[in-house]
């Protein structure tokens, strides 16, 4: 059994140790917010944050996170989440929108670390994360938007 | 150790249960096989019969106001669009609107530019736009004739507004669904009247998505999201060479690893099924196969192009001709002449391919797809299955982005998840994936092309002569598309080529039309895509060499009212066209009409300092005729900047030795990241003409504009794509 955290909620999984913490929490937990996008750790759809920072889910052997606390884009909560999701969803970033909870878990992660982000702060924390419908100009708007209602 | 079985979430199983419903809101609990008993087009909450006064409007007695989108949403925008032309001529509020997925039906959902049932060709908005604006004046009328019986009034007294319907004289005011059941009574003796457009409430203002709220909180449900009861996992390991077939497999270490249930051959490979998805990819990956090559694409994408280069050297079948070329480039004062060349593309979506199966008791089948084109995938996984078409119901899902890649003639995805289906027995459910190396090798690219162009120009300074040769693999032959090739040219090939706007009063376009093993498809724009990039730089050379402005040069060669005048103008009012630029960047211009769209594009741009360009700013203009909804209109010219712009600077599948594709993810298709990506500023032109397509026209322009800018900045035209940096200073290559 391994146990860690998950969205505020203990968790114990019987399985693998070497299965990709992207897979426990898609299949094992149910929770499909988090996206499987390349599987090398390349695209970021699959970001979570495991004790406040951004992880590859999908390269993440679950082993790893023993003890750990995780949070998906079902859990995430806080004054950053909440300004970038009224950032998001006031410029109206997502088009397909399968990219994006691992781009919103990056830019909340950013906002944690750097409140008020320049681009290339911006550059330098989402360049992980690849949409393939180009949203990147509304995100960096959304972003420094999200910013400025956490200030505001 | 054992892998746990998979529980699958309540969401997820509802959710793969109730066909799709924008708006944030889930279904009920269904019985346990509730994927059979879906009737999707209806939203499964929606409480009460619903008053369906045609196939596009669904009145619940709450209010909710359901459209039946016959068009998929892959991101580019229809849930919404769709949903307001409805909203528009019922007068409703955005706020009741829902979007859900029509079922598969020619009949009623037929894209009527196609004939049948898909979504491509920008066609979503254009085709849609007259059947749902009567759709929702027909359901007001209705509405209207049941209020004015309801309330013995005249109906010509009752108005509509945000929803309600209200008598002012009477004080009598009542929402949608109270009416319903008595408007779903109603014959209208006449066709319900459109509204002037000058009343558009809703239609050319700025609405939010319907589906954003969904995609911020991991509740949005794709294909990959369903989970069904007692579901398999199914990967297929496919060839890495076009045409090879299995000769042998040995699965004995795959079937060693613990939740492995089964290994088959099918036609596509061999598919490995399992309990899990963690067990899937490492069985898949324990697999032995030995192919046989003896009917495989063996040549190399170097030695495609070179049969290529050679082929250009030789008029095709002309495709369009005016004047006499072959005299005008003998007597002219200056030619120029270029020879451009073209990659293979992956379309690369970030949800790859998907699909999810599930055997009814009485032996029918529930498909659960972000299905393109959901009549032919019917059809023709019924046929893999032995099943009649009807006995194959398909459960349009929100896809994780497209750019042509699900819409394909003959179904080959839909039938290799129907034959994994039914190699598996059909026994459980089946959800079967594409890792993203299945996606990058997997072929249907946007297939190599070469174009070579001869230019002429007058002793006058004027262009006197255009002389293109295109050749390449034609997207249409061997498909049930195949009827549009008319006297041995495939449209496609040519298209934004032969109908070059420009006057030049000798030109000609020719194909040479040529076959690969490899399998070629449309990617967002489709001719367009190499097409656009030569015309649009290749004029902008000739306008260099007459000594002509580009802008000014492009808009003496128009016609009087041709709407590329337009969008010229506008693109360059909102660039300051003319202005100084800053020292070490140059800006340059280009202007493509795709799918009866217009965009002109600026491009500014610097050298990155490795020899490729560094694209700062792209300014758009973009003339759609009536502009349905601008935010959406400026997103697609957005992502149509960063998608066609991250293909010319990066992206490129190439064939190595014996055949074999050389990459296999994102490490190797490089895709345009955030850092790379302009700011991009949209113009929307307002009109009254019928509205026209936004998913594709963004993207041809972004090419040549670059492309011109970098002439421009350094002297040396692009001639081959992606960019390849400049070798380094004194480097011996």
């Amino acid at each position: 059994m391994i146990s860690f955290t998950l969205n505020g909620e203990q968790r114990s999984v019987d399985v693998a140790p070497e299965t990709p913490l992207l897979w426990v929490i898609r299949e094992t937990i149910g929770l499909t917010g988090t996206k499987f996008g390349c599987g090398i750790a390349q695209c970021g759809a699959c970001t979570v944050h495991v004790d406040g920072m951004t992880r590859r889910s999908c390269v993440t052997p679950v082993a790893t996170v023993e003890g750990s606390d995780i949070v998906t884009i079902e859990g995430l909560a806080g004054a950053e989440s909440d300004a970038v999701k009224a950032a998001w969803a006031s410029i109206d970033v997502p088009q397909c929108g399968y990219c994006q909870s691992g781009q919103i878990m990056s830019a909340v992660n950013l906002l944690q670390n750097i409140p008020q982000p320049t681009d290339a702060n911006i550059d330098g924390a989402m360049a992980g994360n690849i949409c393939r419908c180009a949203t990147y100009h509304r995100i960096r708007l959304a972003i420094h938007d999200a910013a400025s209602r956490m200030e505001g | 150790m054992l892998i746990e079985k998979i529980t699958p979430s309540r969401r997820a199983f509802l959710a793969g249960s109730a066909g799709l419903v924008v708006g944030f809101y889930l279904a009920p609990l269904g019985p346990a096989r509730a994927a059979i008993s879906v009737k999707a087009g209806i939203p499964a909450d929606a409480q009460g019969a619903q008053f369906a006064p045609n196939a596009f409007v669904r009145i619940a007695p709450d209010d909710t106001v359901s459209v039946v989108c016959k068009h998929i949403e892959m991101g580019q925008g229809p849930y919404t669009g769709l949903t307001t032309i409805v909203a528009e001529e019922l007068d409703a509020d955005m706020a009741q609107m829902r979007a859900v997925a029509a079922p598969a039906n020619d009949e009623l959902y037929k894209n009527l530019a196609f004939g049948t049932m898909g979504t491509g060709g920008s066609t979503a908005i254009a085709n849609s736009y007259d059947q749902l604006r009567h759709a929702g004046a027909t359901a007001r009328a209705m509405l209207v004739a049941a209020a004015a019986a309801e309330w013995g009034v005249p109906a010509a007294e009752i108005t509509v507004s945000a929803g309600r319907i209200v008598h002012a004289a009477s004080s009598r005011e009542s929402g949608f669904g109270a009416l319903a059941e008595k408007a779903a009574k109603v014959t209208l003796a006449a066709e319900a009247p459109l509204k002037d457009p000058k009343d558009f409430k809703l239609i050319g203002s700025d609405i939010h998505r319907l589906d954003t709220a969904v995609k911020l909180n991991g509740t949005a449900v794709y294909t990959i999201d369903i989970s069904l009861p007692d579901m398999l996992t199914a990967l297929v390991v496919h060839p890495e060479v076009f045409g090879a077939t299995v000769k042998s497999f040995d699965d004995s270490e795959t079937r060693r690893i613990a939740g492995i249930v089964d290994v088959k051959a099918i036609p596509q490979g061999v598919a490995v099924y399992a309990e899990t998805m963690w067990a899937a990819l490492q069985g898949r990956a324990a697999l032995k196969i030995d192919w046989d090559l003896s009917g495989a694409e063996t040549r190399s994408s170097a030695a495609i192009i070179a049969e290529y280069q050679e082929k250009a050297k030789s008029q095709g079948t002309v495709a369009s001709a005016e004047g006499d070329v072959d005299a005008a480039l003998a007597s002219a004062a200056k030619t120029v002449e270029a020879e451009y060349v073209f990659p293979y593309l992956a379309h690369a979506p970030m949800e790859p391919l998907d699909g999810v199966l599930v055997k009814a008791d009485d032996g029918t089948v529930d498909f659960y797809s972000g299905a393109q084109f959901p009549t032919s995938d019917q059809a023709l996984i019924a046929k893999t299955l032995g099943l009649e078409q009807g006995q194959v119901r398909v459960h349009v899902q929100f896809a994780g982005g497209s750019f042509g890649r699900r819409a394909q003639a003959g179904s080959p995805y839909a039938v290799e998840a129907a034959e994994v289906f039914k190699a598996s027995g059909g026994g459980r459910p089946v959800k079967h994936l594409w890792l993203r190396e299945d996606d990058i090798r997997g072929g249907w690219y946007r297939p190599i092309y070469v174009h070579r162009l001869k230019g002429g120009i007058g002793a006058d300074g004027t262009i006197s002569a255009w002389d293109q040769v295109v050749v390449g693999q034609s997207i249409m032959a061997g498909t049930p598309f195949e009827a549009m090739i008319q006297n041995g040219v495939d449209p496609t090939s040519v298209e934004g080529a032969s109908d070059l706007p420009y006057s030049i009063p000798n030109r000609r376009v020719s194909l040479q039309t040529m076959k690969t093993g490899v399998p070629v498809l449309w990617w967002r724009s489709v001719g367009h895509t190499h097409t656009g990039f030569t015309t649009e730089t290749f004029i902008d050379e000739l306008l260099t060499a007459a000594g002509k402005d580009p802008l000014q040069g492009r808009l003496d060669l128009l016609k009087d009212g041709d709407r590329h005048i337009g969008v010229l103008k506008r693109v360059a009012e909102i660039a300051d066209w003319g202005k100084p630029v800053a020292e070490g960047r140059a800006r340059a211009i280009a202007v493509h009409k795709s799918f009866d769209t217009y965009v002109a594009e600026i491009a500014e741009v610097s050298d990155d300092g490795n020899g490729l360009p560094r694209v700062h700013k792209v300014w758009v203009a973009v003339d759609c005729g009536v502009p349905v909804n601008p935010n959406i209109i400026r997103a697609q010219m957005e992502g149509g900047v960063g998608y066609g712009l991250g293909a010319i600077l990066f992206s490129e599948i190439s064939l190595g030795d014996k055949g074999v594709i050389q990459q296999s993810n994102f490490h190797d298709y490089r895709s345009i990241r955030i850092n790379e990506m302009p700011e991009v500023e949209v113009a929307v032109i307002e009109s009254t003409e019928k509205p026209t397509g936004v998913g594709e026209p963004g993207t041809p322009p972004i090419g040549p504009a670059v492309a011109n800018a970098w002439r421009k900045l350094t002297g040396q035209p692009v001639r081959q794509l992606p960019f390849r940096p400049a070798p380094p200073a004194g480097s011996l290559s």
